[in-house]
């Protein structure tokens, strides 16, 4: 019997891939993603700040690259992944006072942050896109 | 020894207790309208002159609203980073190493962040 074999036969808890993918489980993981992205999401903030700051030839450039369709796009889903981090914080601030943590109100609360997240995120960017050139 | 303060503050030999949670709930909740507010600020200005996002920068309303949420996202985000990494980075060394990262890169955003928007607002 080899030394290998026996590391194996301890009993082990059942991880991930044991599991079927659920909603619940899919929006946690959707939680810490969207989490990480939004940090990489900032340094466009920063960038965008920062040219400002520097002149008309830096800001320019990020002008530029904002008003094309892979500027707007990847702005689209920067604000799109903010919007469902952002619900998903609120949904784990009412879990924080003890409520909702029943069954059926965590497959609400996935369902309400998938499709909110998506319509506010379009509702924002037709707000944004009527106040263009009011201020 | 346990003397009746160290007692009653019910740290224990972790010295700390329950500050991380809470500011990340602080922040979560300032975050919400500051972060409704920096996608209408991003999205109106789309396409706009130099002149148009400098003026709208000089409002104080605007660069105190984008300093809140500048500083922020920089504790929620550095707190978020770390408690990702820990999760998941198990490597003694590399945990440490991807730990002061996480940190360099939320304070070095948030710098930069604020260094700009006070330039842009105070003037060149």
């Amino acid at each position: 019997m080899g030394k290998a074999k026996l590391g194996a036969e301890r009993p082990l808890s059942p991880h991930l891939q044991i599991y079927r993918p659920m909603l619940t489980m899919m929006m946690s993981i959707a939680h810490r993603i969207s989490g990480a992205a939004n940090a990489a999401g900032f340094v466009l903030l920063a960038w965008w700040l920062v040219a400002i700051a520097a002149g008309p030839e830096a800001y320019a450039q990020v002008a530029n690259f904002f008003a094309s369709i892979p500027g707007r796009l990847l702005l689209f889903l920067f604000s799109w992944s903010l919007i469902h981090h952002m619900l998903g914080g609120i949904r784990h601030l009412i879990w924080d006072t003890g409520t909702g943590l029943d069954k059926t109100s965590i497959e609400v609360f996935a369902w309400l942050t998938i499709i909110s997240s998506t319509v506010l995120t379009i509702l924002l960017w037709v707000a944004g896109y009527a106040l263009m050139g009011s201020q | 020894m346990a003397t009746p303060l160290k007692r009653v503050r019910g740290l224990g030999a972790a010295h700390g207790g329950t500050e991380t949670f809470w500011r990340q709930r602080v922040t979560a909740l300032a975050n919400i309208p500051l972060v409704i507010f920096l996608i209408l600020s991003i999205v109106s200005h789309i396409g706009a002159d130099y002149g148009t996002v400098k003026v709208y920068f000089a409002q104080p309303v605007v660069a105190v609203l984008m300093l809140a949420l500048v500083i922020s996202v920089s504790v929620h985000m550095r707190i978020g980073l770390k408690e990702i990494i820990e999760d998941y980075v198990h490597g003694e060394g590399t945990k440490i190493v991807a730990l002061v990262l996480a940190t360099f890169f939320a304070v070095g955003l948030g710098l930069a962040s604020i260094l700009a928007i006070l330039k842009i607002s105070l003037g060149t």
